[in-house]
């Protein structure tokens, strides 16, 4: 009998540091261990033959024949293309290499460092086609997310995100900043994106904006115990603040009766402090963000656990997220292997304060010659414009200190998602799999609102205390057969899914009283809220693979909402993908320069059904007015009841998309990526349009009508300059060129309708800048063409007669440039020497305009011209001397492409710093480095193309530490 | 499968609305509150119509700034969208002002339509309303009837010929017929002349809802202008309709400022039908929120009004100043810190601001809303006071029936009022068309009556009148007849191929 002996070995990674939990198997057996923290292992052998197997996930798994050594060190280096050999897709994975559609993955390696309080940060400017637009500084305030530019006029446009097979809610959460801040996004593992339609159509109704499969950390079976404690501490700095007139410029403008024919009747309201109220407002603000997680495998049974609490102030003087978070996560196997368990359950717990942001908007108006703080006790010491009886003024801007200061807005929400998902392999044919997977996703929130009496703002009504609650529960069923199977004898593999879904939302929201300071009833509380939606999908999968080389995939989804009525309720949406790996054929099989090549074609239909608010458009319903809205017959007050604005016929929304792409790796994977070509229709609409007069029970409602088409390229290309044992340098572009344009928009179409008009403006009610309309990019800027005269002022009033009528009225408004990118890019380099790390992330967006509407609102002289008080101004009155604001100008639309560089990191990795046992690293990191652009605004980047009173985004320096067990 | 059949929990369906009786009176209150108010929360949320700001969409509002503004009456200063437009009469089919007024009035008309709908006699039976309850229900019915007659009034009046819906139409997208000018007279006045049997007594229904005399009132302000209308004079009707008010048991309040007050609900001797509102239950951004804040600004003291604030917007121009002897009662103006003449629109101490509504009550206190945002003054859409001038107007005018003398006599009533004794009454001499129109904007102003007078008078497009601003100019000038109507908003033309714009637009 051959000798029992024992063999060891170190295995690192990359060459620099020891891999922890590395799966070492004797190929063909069932023995096998995992490293240990030192990255060391042992196992038991019997003589000299057999294969040792080292996987690791994230690396390219080696093989090495046991011979007479009884020490193996081993390195594994890292490899893209390992890391991506599987990818989840909806209802199951696929191997990267059989994919037919457009997914990109990013996993924990690519994500982007520093402090990242929402997941969707993580993956900023990494994927071609993925538009990741943060709604501003406010702590977790989250981002815009659209996946190819979204597909609706007016319905939803978010992309669908699932969570660990759960399709998460990503509407608000009363009470949180945005809904997925509840998420930590230290417990993600990696993110599938499903940008085409072939890709998508698997989730049907809901596909039509892309999918974002979202994959948390889990335990591995055989892995040692892993203690991991991360840290990362950060100050958030205000980058710049709006020009606004200093003390002495504001006092030479009033003086001077700018804005009031000169006479300088203003003056005597003038003060003699020099106040920088944005200064006021605005800190340095404290972040940490601290995460425990413990993982690894108790006999047979992976876990992993982990607790995280961030605790951020905001650059907005009180403004400020905590939150707690836990994640369990449990996937055990049973009877050999057959059935998998999956268990998640993630919680967490945030509470925020609210700044009032209104404050940014107040801070520029305010009189830099009023002093912070007054005599008067009155109004909390702040200073106020009051009138002649004392009272504040209410047309007045208010003191943007006490805004803040004084106004205690706290919301709490609590946040639950989780599932258990069971995959049994049949035991008699295990090429058959049953899949159940039950999950949810609960959340409250609630909140209050203080505003004291001596807060000017709510002085004429004794002050206020509101409160808010909401509870949303998201129940979730799937259930599929998976059935795949290779027939060798005609080189082909077959895997055939087959399913349903049921998924239930349903939210409440009682109704509170608004109460003076003194606790009294100021207004009745209004109609509590109770809104349901079901969607039932039945779904299959057929993907086939001929020789490993011709790949097809074909989806089809059946889908029913309650949205609808009887007879419009199911939806069909089938897609058809086509791939063929070039790489494979004999005459390239070989071949040293060409590892990769794929082409892809795809189509498929997709669906809409989300019009957010309206959950029963289809029904003749009426409701009841709130308190304040009562009338009165006689001496009694009558809730009125309304009947609502209704469409029996009204269904989904169709998105038909095409898809062409090339997948390509060339010198050994050196250079690798992508390119995609779209074009995506859509066609009847959830738009809301305004139905011949007299027809309906309301003026606008939500109907089928009009179609959308976008077309767009996507390329992402990564690129290894330089990969040595102790030197690594990697590239990575990703760009996108896109364009959209609305088909029709009316139930009848009208060439002499300009269109909707959309994008209301802050300052004038009412006073729209874009417009939604035939042939062009929807929200597109619709303003008068501005006069210059022979310096390159603008004219005041003086606009161009742009239809020669000899007058200047709407007929003359023109259409101008849209605030949707042309073209976005992302640059992202990653440098490893030795222990050092230094990785950046750079953004652009091209071709995106702005509408200026602080200058517009702020850059004019009539802000002096009132007899009671003063308003200052934004700095671009000088360049204007505007006198009355002319927000139809096109004068305050620009050009606001811009370089973002997003985020710096230099890392540096101890290795081990106590007693071979603890591995440390360490990261300096910082956030919006610099803008380039020519925007004259505080920041070009603005999805709605409006820019007012923007809650800053602050440049973050963070330190992080993270250390290993 | 039942899992996608899910239904309201905090709406009724339809059919459920109906089966309580309680409800039809709840219906019944959101036509009216549909000129009120303007959405299901207080004093916005929740909004009836969308498209534009809803606080001045409000029905009374909108209405008031097409009636008003476009004339000698009102400039105001914000520069909000095309209001300027309004006043400079130069206004085009995008002009979201004139939209706002032609959204609700066919809003009001579908709310009118569905009511109506629902309680056909075939439909009241079947759903087992008899006795006390049907009678109410015929009452109600009748109501909503007045009420969608009134709207249509408004789409006359403002923009001639317009879609026509009404109950035997079907909820949904369809593309409404436009209706003649002609044939939307003869429709008003046959609903009206139906629903006036149904209809309760005159001043004898419940206080904010309509009666006989409402009806009568829109007849005799249908009548006065059927010239403008249809072409045909109907003067002989207007002097019956204006006269059955006036013998109606009305008479006229003490107080002319006391029928703008906080407690003018109380005024229901001269008050016709008002529209309601009040500090805590009734709240709305437009109605008369919008009319004792928008002309308090400069140095005036809003707690004089009976509010928290000024709104610095409406002005009246030195014509309407001018109309005024100093010991005219009616002469309700500021003029400190303010000048009379009007250099900008847009600077709130040019011009003098009218101070005719306010939130304080008869005794000077202050109305209900204890923050000081929303009065508790009634809108007064029709009155007395109007009914005599009408009366006289149509007599001038060669209406049979009546007489000149009694119109003199009317006329001095008022004079009488507004002078505290009879120093200001007229003679038989000075009774002429001229006299009426020039009486209509001091007992009326800013009651939303102008445009209408000024086009019966000729005096609205052409330059045989001008005021400050009229055509863009400061000195005033003409404009092109057919701006006597407004445009039908392109909003409705893109949505309506059948409809044809007014000539000149």
């Amino acid at each position: 009998a051959a000798q029992q002996r024992t063999i060891s070995g170190t295995v690192t990674g990359d060459g620099t540091a020891p891999l922890i939990g590395v799966s070492v198997v004797l190929k063909g057996t069932t023995t096998a261990t995992a490293t240990d923290v030192n990255g060391k292992f042992s196992l038991p052998v019997t003589g000299n033959t057999g294969t040792l197997v080292f996987s690791y996930i994230g690396y390219v798994s080696q093989e090495i024949p046991v011979g007479a050594s009884s020490t193996y060190n081993v390195n594994l280096l890292t490899d893209a293309r390992a890391l991506d050999e599987v990818v989840i897709v909806g209802y199951g994975t696929q191997r990267k290499t059989d994919l037919t559609g457009s997914v990109a993955a990013v996993s924990e390696r690519d994500f982007n460092p520093g402090q990242n309080t929402t997941p969707d940060q993580l993956i900023q400017g990494k994927v071609a086609g993925v538009q990741i637009t943060s709604n501003g500084g406010a702590p977790g305030s989250g981002s815009t997310i659209r996946i190819r530019g979204g597909a609706s006029l007016n319905a939803n446009n978010d992309p669908l995100i699932v969570i660990d097979g759960v399709p998460v809610d990503n509407q608000a959460v009363s009470g949180a900043p945005n809904p997925l801040s509840l998420i930590n996004p230290n417990d993600i593992e990696s993110f599938n994106i499903l940008k085409d339609a072939s890709a998508t159509a698997i989730y049907g109704s809901r596909a039509s904006n892309g999918v974002i499969i979202i994959t948390t950390k889990k335990g591995a079976s055989g892995e040692a115990f892993r203690l991991s404690f991360n840290t990362v501490n950060s100050l958030s700095k205000v980058k710049n603040t709006v020009d606004v007139l200093s003390a002495d410029e504001f006092r030479a403008a009033v003086t001077e009766g700018r804005g009031t024919n000169g006479a300088a009747g203003n003056a005597n309201l003038l003060g003699s402090s020099n106040t920088n109220w944005q200064d006021q407002i605005f800190q340095d603000a404290f972040t940490t963000d601290n995460n425990l997680s413990a993982s690894g495998s108790y006999k047979k049974l992976p876990y992993r656990v982990s607790v995280g609490y961030l605790d951020q102030e905001g650059i907005l003087k009180t403004s400020s997220l905590k939150r707690t978070s836990v994640a369990l996560n449990l996937n055990p196997s049973f009877l050999d292997d057959h059935l998998k368990v999956n268990f998640n359950v993630k919680g967490s717990m945030t509470k925020s304060r609210y700044a009032d942001e209104g404050a940014i908007g107040a801070a520029i108006a305010f009189d830099p010659t009023q002093p912070v703080y007054m005599d008067n006790q009155q109004f909390g010491g702040y200073y106020e414009w009051l009138d002649a009886s004392g009272k504040p003024n209410t047309l007045a801007p208010r003191n943007p200190l006490s805004l803040l200061e004084q106004r205690k807005d706290n919301g709490e929400a609590k946040r639950s998602i989780g599932n258990l998902q069971l995959d049994y392999k049949f035991h008699f044919l295990p090429e058959l799999r049953a899949n159940l997977n039950v999950g949810y996703d609960i959340s409250k929130g609630q909140g209050t609102v203080f505003r004291p009496i001596t807060m000017a703002s709510v002085f004429n009504q004794g002050g206020s205390r509101s409160e808010y609650e909401q509870t949303k529960t998201n129940k979730l069923a799937d259930f599929y057969l998976n059935y795949a199977k290779e027939l060798t004898a005609i080189d082909s593999r077959f895997d055939v899914t087959a399913g349903y879904s049921y998924q239930n939302f349903l939210i409440k929201t009682p109704a509170f009283p608004v109460l003076t300071e003194a606790g009294t009833v100021f207004a009745q509380a209004g109609i509590p809220g109770q809104n349901e939606n079901t969607l039932i999908g039945f779904f299959g999968r057929i993907n086939y693979a001929l020789k490993d080389k011709y790949l097809l995939t074909a989806n089809i989804r059946r889908d029913g909402s309650s949205r609808f009525a009887e007879g419009n309720k199911w939806g069909t949406f089938p897609s058809l993908a086509l791939a063929w790996r070039i790489s494979e054929e004999s005459f390239l099989k070989n071949s040293s320069l060409v590892n990769d090549l794929k082409l892809r074609f795809g189509y498929g239909i997709t669906g809409q059904q989300d019009i957010s608010n309206d959950y029963y458009p289809f029904l003749a319903r009426y409701s009841f007015s709130e308190g304040t809205a009562l009338y009165p017959f006689g001496d009694q007050y009558y809730s009125t009841l309304r009947p609502a604005g209704y469409d029996v016929n009204i269904k989904w929304e169709e998105t038909t998309q095409y898809n062409a792409g090339l997948d390509f790796g060339f010198f050994e994977g050196r250079i690798s990526g992508t390119i995609d070509v779209y074009k995506k229709k859509t066609k009847d609409l959830l738009a809301y349009i305004f139905p011949a007069a007299g027809t309906n029970l309301t003026n606008g409602l939500t109907t089928n009508v009009g179609s959308l088409e976008s077309k767009g390229f996507e390329a992402a290309l990564n690129f290894s300059a330089i990969s040595k044992e102790n030197l690594t340098w990697d590239f990575g572009f990703n760009g996108t060129i896109q364009d959209v344009k609305i088909l029709s928009l009316s139930k009848v179409n009208d060439p002499n309708s300009p269109g909707t008009l959309v994008g209301g403006v802050s300052g004038g009610t009412g006073t729209t800048v874009q417009i939604n309309s035939i042939g062009y990019t929807p929200y597109s800027f619709y303003l008068y063409k501005q006069v210059y005269d022979e310096n390159g002022s603008p004219l005041e009033g003086v606009y161009e007669d742009l239809n020669h009528d000899g007058q200047i009225n709407e007929k003359d408004l023109y259409r101008y440039k849209a605030p949707q990118p042309k073209v976005y890019l992302g640059f992202n380099s990653n440098l490893t020497y030795k222990q050092w790390n230094l990785a950046l992330v750079m953004r652009a967006n091209l071709g995106n305009y702005v509408y200026n509407n602080i200058y517009s609102n702020m850059g004019t002289y009539s802000n002096i011209s009132n007899a009671t008080y003063l308003v200052n101004m934004s700095s671009n009155v000088l360049q204007t001397n505007f006198v009355n604001p002319r927000y139809v100008s096109d004068y305050y639309v620009e050009n606001a492409s811009f370089l973002r560089m997003d985020n710096i990191t230099l890392g540096y990795n101890f290795g081990k710093v106590y007693r071979d046992k603890v591995n440390l690293r360490l990261t300096a990191n910082a956030q919006n480095v610099f803008v380039i652009t020519n925007y004259s605004g505080l920041d070009p980047e603005v999805s709605s193309g409006i820019d007012n009173n923007f809650y800053p985004r602050p440049r973050v320096f963070a330190l992080g530490a993270n250390l290993e067990f | 499968t039942d899992d996608l059949d899910l239904t309201p929990k905090n709406e009724l369906t339809s059919a459920d609305a109906y089966k309580d009786f309680a409800n039809y009176k709840s219906v019944l209150a959101k036509l009216y509150a549909g000129f009120a108010l303007t959405g299901q929360t207080g004093p916005s949320g929740n909004a009836d119509v969308g498209g534009f700001d809803e606080g001045k969409s409000n029905y009374i509002r909108a209405y008031w700034q097409l009636q008003e503004l476009t004339t000698d009456e009102a400039v105001i200063s914000w520069n909000d969208g095309t209001i300027f437009d309004l006043h400079e009469m130069d206004w085009s089919s995008s002009n979201e002002y004139i939209r706002m007024m032609y959204d609700r009035i066919f809003y009001e008309i579908a709310l009118c339509n569905e009511f109506i709908r629902e309680t056909t006699d075939a439909k009241l039976s079947e759903r087992g309303v008899t006795g006390a309850n049907l009678e109410e229900a015929k009452k109600f019915r009748a109501e909503a009837r007045f009420l969608r007659a009134m709207s249509y009034w408004h789409a006359l009046d403002l923009f001639g010929s317009v879609p026509f819906v009404t109950e035997e139409d079907a909820v949904g997208f369809f593309l409404p017929e436009q209706i003649s000018k002609a044939d939307l007279f003869k429709y008003i006045e046959a609903e009206l002349l139906a629903i006036e049997p149904e209809l309760v007594g005159a001043r004898q229904n419940e206080y904010a809802r309509a009666d006989k005399a409402a009806a009568w009132m829109v007849l005799s302000k249908l009548y006065l202008n059927a010239e403008v209308y249809i072409g045909q004079q109907k003067y002989t009707e207007a002097v019956t309709y204006s006269k059955k008010i006036i013998d109606a048991g009305f008479s006229l309040a003490p107080e002319y400022q006391s029928l703008f007050l906080a407690d003018n609900h109380k005024v229901r001797s001269e008050i016709i039908f008002p529209v309601a509102y009040d500090g805590q239950r009734t709240k709305t951004w437009g109605g008369t929120t919008f009319l004792v804040h928008a002309p308090i600004g400069g140095t005036m003291s809003a707690a004089a009004f009976g509010v928290n604030g000024g709104w610095a917007g409406l002005r009246t121009t030195k014509e309407i100043i001018g109309l005024f002897n100093s010991a005219d009662d009616r002469a309700l103006y500021n003029s400190a810190g303010q000048k009379l003449e009007i250099d900008q629109i847009g600077v709130f101490t040019d011009g003098y601001p009218l101070t005719k509504y306010k939130n304080v009550t008869t005794d000077g206190k202050p109305g209900s809303d204890p923050a000081g945002d929303h009065p508790d003054t009634d809108y007064p859409m029709f009155r007395l006071a109007d009914a005599y001038l009408i009366y006289a107007e149509a007599v001038l005018r060669g209406g049979s029936g009546g007489d000149r003398a009694t119109a003199l006599s009317y006329v001095n009533q008022l004079r009488t009022r507004a002078f505290g004794d009879n120093s200001g009454n007229i003679t038989a001499s000075d009774l002429t068309l001229d006299f009426i129109l020039a009486e209509r904007a001091r007992e009326l102003h800013w009651e939303g009556h102008r445009r209408t007078d000024l086009i019966r008078f000729g005096r609205f497009a052409s330059d045989s009148y001008v005021w400050a601003w009229k055509g863009g100019v400061k000195t005033g000038r003409g404009v092109a007849d057919f701006r006597r109507l407004f445009p039908i908003p392109t909003s409705d033309l893109s949505a309506n191929p059948n409809l044809v714009q007014n000539p000149g637009y």
